[in-house]
């Protein structure tokens, strides 16, 4: 594939040819799409073979946001590389949490208390909620539905507003933690969720009368990014991405955690196997979240937020002033750390991407001796070149959206 | 002459169109939602974690105790402490020892708030103030005499208020 000739493109794509003859009588173009390229969500970039305006190969190029997350968790110790975690696929930080948390929780034999457990759904599906907003604003903004990212973003300050209340951040909360959570849910934070539970079903609505029928928008989404059951099952698909191709595979089904086996909710899913099929998944997954929520806001049990143990989580503030061994407890914990016995374990949790899985290995010490995630985003991003064979180049950019990937969920 | 079947498909595609625009009109007339920032400032939480502050008592001593826990907890080592012994001349801290430096990198620090945790005498806390950008990089090293600085008095009262619980 020698590039004779380079022709300048706009921003963010530069043109080769390849000499290859097409299929039209013209030559293949060698197309060079991104990293800069404001529809690439991120830093993703593509070398994409047209024949014309036909995508006829395409091969993602990835690790511009390569931050070696997975390499520093083995440096700090098990309570400190919750924050390292936040940041891998920063559109979902409790859910990447959570599934942190889980893996050390299993190795360590400890179970968070039930209020923690629901305090995890609701942050959970909170974030869900989130990371489709965002997803579908920055889809509907893709496609020429400008509205959609302004609605979208309204709603999505709501959720930051109350990660802030509960966490003290609006992204980056670390909430979720081994052995529990940051800190019991305040009343003002209750009261958000219980407005948020009330007016979101309305502003989904909302979101459904802009798209749902819209006649631009089935243009541009049906039909496009095909994508088989067996081939989502093949290349390892999850999340929206399988359910979009009408197989029901919810992690929250199928392997609960957290006790979402005693929630009621349905697993959306669709046969279209199209953009349009995964938006209409998206959809009614926004509408089931706000279900959980609700009924987690219910049944919101009492009692503590973490574990009883004083050589895993600190002791209470008021103790230090009187007891010299939650003294001595504190000290150590914040030195030192708590050891995690020795093995190795894979939770996986659903994301709004996908199965969201974190393996670590423990030997035995204050630190994990390496932490793996596998993350949603790296695999549905394989299930490109598939959606997008032989489609023209402009509905790339609705594929692309799709697979919703999140760039620094993908290079860790 | 469009037959049957595809007039039957416009009428569906305007009347979404109508649907949609509807929407869009009705949030024309819908309260404003926008802050005009930095004009207008949306209040922070009262757990929010922005810049740190170090606390004194209220007879002015120094909080602060020099253990370096906050070092110790902190996950991208941004803190520097090295404390010295008081003396019965120089009474800094109520203590043995205090922080004779106190420093905080703010270009590495990630506002997780572990220090706060860690401090065994809430001599260290995360304020509300979030505007911190500024045009040279040394003035990000935050020394002890600007962490000095008092907190904004509500927040003082609230922490105070929940030590006497």
């Amino acid at each position: 594939m020698s590039s004779t000739e380079s022709m300048a493109g706009t921003e963010g794509v530069t043109i080769s040819r390849t000499g290859q003859q097409g299929a039209f009588g013209g030559e293949l173009l060698t197309v060079n799409f991104g990293p800069h390229h404001p529809s690439t969500h991120g830093v993703l970039r593509l070398i994409v073979d047209l024949d014309g305006e036909q995508i006829k190969r395409l091969k993602p190029v990835i690790g511009y946001l390569h931050t070696g997350i997975e390499k520093q968790m083995e440096a700090l110790r098990w309570q400190q590389g919750v924050v390292v975690t936040d940041r891998h696929d920063y559109l979902s930080p409790p859910i990447n949490n959570l599934a942190y948390a889980l893996a050390v929780e299993r190795l360590m034999g400890v179970e968070a208390p039930p209020r923690a457990q629901a305090l995890r759904v609701i942050m959970s599906e909170l974030t869900r909620l989130s990371s489709h907003l965002v997803w579908l604003g920055t889809s509907g903004l893709e496609l020429g539905a400008m509205s959609m990212l302004m609605y979208c973003f309204r709603e999505r300050e709501t959720i930051l507003d109350m990660n802030e209340e509960i966490s003290g951040f609006r992204m980056h909360t670390s909430y979720i933690r081994p052995g529990g959570v940051m800190a019991d849910a305040t009343p003002r934070f209750l009261d958000m969720l219980a407005s948020f539970v009330k007016e979101m079903p309305g502003h989904v609505d909302e979101y459904e009368d802009l798209l749902t029928m819209n006649p631009i928008w089935r243009a541009r989404t049906i039909g496009i990014g095909r994508l088989s059951p067996e081939d989502a099952k093949v290349l390892g698909a999850s999340g929206p991405m399988i359910r979009g191709s009408g197989i029901a595979w919810d992690l929250r089904k199928t392997m609960p955690y957290s006790g979402y086996e005693s929630y009621d909710f349905e697993v959306a899913t669709s046969d279209a196997c199209d953009c349009y099929g995964r938006y209409l998944v998206r959809i009614k997954e926004m509408r089931e979240a706000v279900k959980i929520l609700d009924q987690a806001l219910q049944r919101l049990p009492d009692g503590p937020v973490n574990v009883d143990d004083r050589k895993m989580l600190p002791p209470p503030r008021e103790e230090l002033e009187t007891s010299m061994e939650a003294v001595i407890h504190h000290f150590k914990l914040f030195t030192e750390g708590y050891s995690v016995p020795a093995g190795d374990v894979y939770v996986a949790v659903e994301s709004g991407r996908g199965e969201n899985g974190c393996y670590i290995v423990s030997d035995g010490t204050h630190k994990p001796r390496r932490v793996k995630f596998r993350s949603a985003s790296f695999v549905n991003l394989q299930a490109l070149e598939r959606m997008a064979l032989n489609h023209m180049i402009a509905d790339m950019i609705a594929i692309i959206g799709t697979a919703d990937t999140v760039l620094g969920d993908v290079d860790r | 002459m469009p037959d049957e079947k595809d007039q039957e498909s416009v009428i569906d595609d305007v009347t979404a169109l109508a649907k949609g625009l509807k929407t869009t009109l009705g949030e024309f007339f819908s309260p404003v939602v926008t802050t005009m920032y930095p004009e207008e400032k949306s209040p922070r939480a009262e757990r929010y974690r922005g810049r740190h502050y170090l606390r004194r008592y209220d007879n002015g001593l120094e909080r602060c105790i020099g253990c370096e826990l906050c070092a110790a907890a902190c996950p991208v080592g941004c803190i520097l402490v090295i404390a010295a012994e008081n003396t019965e001349e120089k009474q800094v801290s109520p203590g043995e020892r205090y922080a004779k430096t106190y420093e905080i990198n703010m270009l590495r620090c990630i506002f997780c708030g572990y220090c706060e945790d860690a401090c065994p005498v809430q001599a260290i806390v995360l304020g509300p103030e979030y505007e911190m950008s500024d045009v040279s990089r040394e003035k990000f090293i935050f020394t002890k005499e600007k962490l000095l600085e008092p907190l904004p008095p509500d927040v003082e009262a609230r922490l105070k208020s929940k030590e006497q619980k």
